[in-house]
């Protein structure tokens, strides 16, 4: 057969495995020359193993529909996107000390503002946030950390530089789909992990265990974590059990636990009640305490809020970290990092246009056809206008949007993003655009996980990477080339 | 270990069993209907009863017939004990409790799941059923196998053990008592042959034929039968193991006092069987007793490890 490589197209993007000379970069190397040798029946193969692990590996999400809740299989791409080591080694730099700096702001933010006071970013960005949480002004967290686990979503563009597009520091997820398409990449191309040169990924939980423990108020051995989850309807269960069962933790549900007349948080267990010193919850802040939020939530736990207002246990994250990822937030991220580090960012962000302010917004509503418009608090890529692919009518109605409610909007230039060959039919490699998500861990130490999470719009020229939305997924390999 | 994680463990086990052993009860009756002498009448629709499943059969099906029986059993959804319900049943409760057994087990039960679901009408039609069911009493083995030897022997494996051993217990006295019915019901001239033919399908429906030609080593006859599959110490489906599995799996678990000494009080009782002719109504009654207690004694479980009350277990 024709080599699989031999007909891809060149673009105006920057694919980060072939150049536009139709050449493999140097990481992907190996892997492209691998993938050319194979026949177009081991090629097959190789596909349908990754389906039946996947299926077998009972790797799922779930679809919020009409019909009710789908659990589909996961749609991964066998081919795996590559970044070189060195280029990795500058952008982990960079979400260290982005984090870092977001941190320092929640935490000024639920204490003295001096963000504010000294005219870095508005009051009433905060105030309006639906984020900010009054319940939370004054409580100090182990190490001032707010935001414990945070999925930031970077992009490269048309050079293969990486920008930030969004810091998420609710209730991230992806990070098990991460390892998991390791797995199944092992089970796939276990020739190719004959040479060390790929990073190994899989020390996240362990990271994220010693993480959690160090949050711990009570000063013993073994403290006690959880997994607190919404429970199996949840799009992210599949997620929260896998890293429950992989840290050796409990995965506990709102009603396992109670505060008792002590303010401190049990889990109901068959030898009775446990105390738990540290919860990782995957439940958005609204939904944790019905006692000081959403008084109809059955999610939570009545008391959550007391308990750890009276640091009698450690919430991962913390109520009230969410203020720091919203879009409007976001625009200001590169001053919070010169203001509290004293130093320059070292990964950019993206253009952000503010419709908050009239003259950006009077851009923005000019140039709809150009730009994406996000809501300032929605996550899921829910809500967005894509103005290049949208109507006229779309943009009419975002142009209302706006008007009515210009804080809770940003816009940004429709971004070149990076390509990498992905395999859409049995023989051939087509660029698709893709994005990547790192997971960083800050408790007592800062880690971040080697690459992330790589998602891919299967639509030929789609932005779109989310998986409800029809996006797929890749193993990230971070590849140490020779003479690094 | 949380009380709702045990909850689900425990009928993780059951539901496995329950699987297993429809898998086998369907099997041996497609064997034994092979085997029965032509003068004599016996329906498929016997399985029905043995499982208390008639109510909700007759609302379905309107003749009962051997299609109707085997879809009923094995993949009817409106038949919450189907062989596929039971095992829907398997995967949600595994699924969420995946981060407290071996890892692979739900990778074997989606396994199995999607095999079933994929190849149910082989179940249904007759020519490939044997290998069918097979695969999955097989499959069934596989994931009691791997928990055997890759799980922890921590408190959710004394529920796993619990689970399953009481549906076993459950689904050994039906089947006995299936047996025994049908035994009373038959003309007392096709009784002999009848009861040669039976006897040793019952053994064999437990995997115990071999076991009971070793031990016992006297010909199959009702009697001698069934005092094997009830009192028999050693063999891993009679009764008595079942309960003495119970009993040890109870006592490593907190509070268990009231349940053992139920369990104990049980097994202390030995129903006389001189002879095939004490397989009577009066036996048919204690049967009827075990099942009671049977039921008794998942209650107390519940009660006791499940039903947490803020405050109460401190």
């Amino acid at each position: 057969m024709e080599k699989l490589t031999s007909q891809y197209p060149s673009s105006d993007f920057y694919d980060e495995l072939i150049d536009n000379e139709g050449n493999p970069r140097p990481p992907a190397k190996q892997l492209l020359g691998y993938l050319d040798s194979l026949s177009e029946e081991e090629l097959e193969h190789k596909r349908t193993t990754a389906e039946a692990t996947i299926k077998e590996m009972g790797i799922s999400f779930t679809v919020y529909s009409d019909e009710g809740n789908i659990d589909r299989a996961w749609p991964f791409d066998i081919v795996p996107r590559t970044i070189k080591a060195s280029d990795w080694k500058v952008a982990e730099a960079g979400l260290k000390q982005r984090l870092t700096a977001l941190n320092m702001f929640i935490d000024d933010l639920y204490h003295d503002q001096n963000v504010i006071k000294d005219g870095i970013i508005p009051e009433h960005i905060i105030t309006d946030s639906k984020n900010f949480r009054p319940e939370c002004i004054g409580v100090s967290p182990a190490y001032g950390v707010w935001a414990h686990i945070c999925g930031t979503d970077l992009v490269r563009d048309e050079n293969g530089d990486f920008f930030v597009l969004e810091d998420n520091l609710r209730v991230p997820s992806g990070v098990s789909y991460m390892l998991e398409n390791r797995a199944i990449t092992k089970r796939v191309l276990p020739e190719l992990f004959e040479n060390d040169s790929i990073l190994p990924v899989n020390s996240y939980t362990a990271q994220l265990f010693d993480s959690l423990a160090s949050l711990s108020p009570r000063d013993i051995e073994n403290p006690e974590i959880v997994v607190l989850t919404p429970g199996i309807y949840n799009s992210a269960y599949f997620e929260h059990a896998f890293l429950a069962q992989q840290m050796g933790t409990e995965l506990v549900e709102g009603s396992d636990l109670f505060v008792d007349t002590d303010d401190c948080v049990y889990m109901k267990t068959i030898n009775g009640p446990e105390r738990v010193d540290v919860i990782y919850r995957r439940i958005d802040d609204l939904f944790i305490d019905p006692e000081a939020f959403d008084p109809e939530s059955v999610l939570g736990v009545a008391g959550l809020m007391r308990a750890w207002k009276k640091g009698n246990v450690a919430l991962a994250n913390a109520p009230g970290a969410g203020v720091a990822d919203d879009k409007v937030v976001y625009a200001y991220v590169p001053e919070i990092i010169r203001y509290y580090l004293n130093e320059e960012p070292i990964l950019n962000n993206v253009e952000t246009y503010l419709c908050d302010d009239p003259e950006q917004r009077a851009y923005v509503i000019e140039n709809l056809d150009k730009l994406v418009v996000k809501p300032a608090n929605e996550s899921g890529g829910y809500g967005m206008l894509v103005g290049p692919h949208s109507t006229k009518k779309e943009q009419a109605l975002f142009a209302e949007l706006i008007t009515k409610n210009p804080r809770n909007y940003i816009a940004q230039p429709t971004l070149k993003l990076s390509t990498a060959a992905t395999l859409i039919s049995k023989t051939s490699l087509e660029p698709r655009h893709l994005d990547l998500r790192p997971f960083i861990i800050q408790a007592k130490d800062t880690y971040v996980t080697t690459g992330g999470l790589t998602r891919v719009a299967m639509k030929k020229g789609s932005l779109v990477v989310n998986s409800s939305q029809g996006g797929g997924s890749k193993d990230t390999w971070i590849v140490e080339t020779e003479g690094e | 270990m949380l009380s709702r994680v045990a909850e689900r463990l425990y009928w993780s086990a059951r539901y496995l069993e329950r699987v297993e052993n429809t898998a086998r009860l369907v099997s041996v009756y497609d064997d034994l209907m092979f085997d029965l002498p032509k003068n004599i009448e016996d329906s498929w629709y016997s399985l029905i009863e043995i499982l208390s499943g008639e109510d909700t059969f007759e609302q379905r099906y309107k003749v009962k017939d051997e299609r109707n029986v085997v879809k009923f059993l094995l993949a009817d959804d409106t038949n919450p004990n189907s062989m596929l319900s039971s095992l829907k049943m398997v995967r949600e409760n595994i699924r969420t409790t995946r981060d407290v057994v071996p890892k692979e087990t739900w990778e074997l039960v989606n396994e199995l799941d999607l095999y079933a679901q994929q190849n149910i009408k082989q179940g249904i039609n007759r020519s490939n059923r044997h290998l069918f069911l097979n695969t999955i009493i097989e499959g069934c083995q596989k994931i009691i196998g791997l928990l055997a030897g890759t799980m922890s022997r921590d408190a959710g494996w004394h529920f796993i053990i619990m689970g399953r051993y009481l549906e076993r217990a459950d689904m050994g006295t039906r089947i006995l008592d299936a047996a025994v019915s049908l035994m009373l019901n038959s003309e007392p001239e096709t009784r002999i042959q009848l009861g040669n033919v039976t006897w040793a399908k019952v053994l064999k429906s437990q995997s115990a034929y071999l076991d009971y030609r070793r031990t016992v080593r006297t010909s199959i006859n009702g009697a001698k039968a069934t005092t094997f599959l009830l009192n028999d110490p050693n063999f891993p489906r009679s009764l008595e193991y079942c309960f003495q599995q119970l009993v040890s799996a109870a006592q490593k678990l907190p509070r268990s006092n009231d349940i053992t000494k139920q369990i104990e009080k049980v097994m202390a009782f030995q129903y006389p069987l001189p002879s095939s002719e004490a397989l009577n109504e009066d036996f048919h009654d204690h049967l009827n007793s075990i099942q009671l207690t049977i039921i008794e004694i998942n209650g107390k479980i519940t009660e006791n490890w499940f039903q947490f009350q803020q405050g109460d277990a401190a």
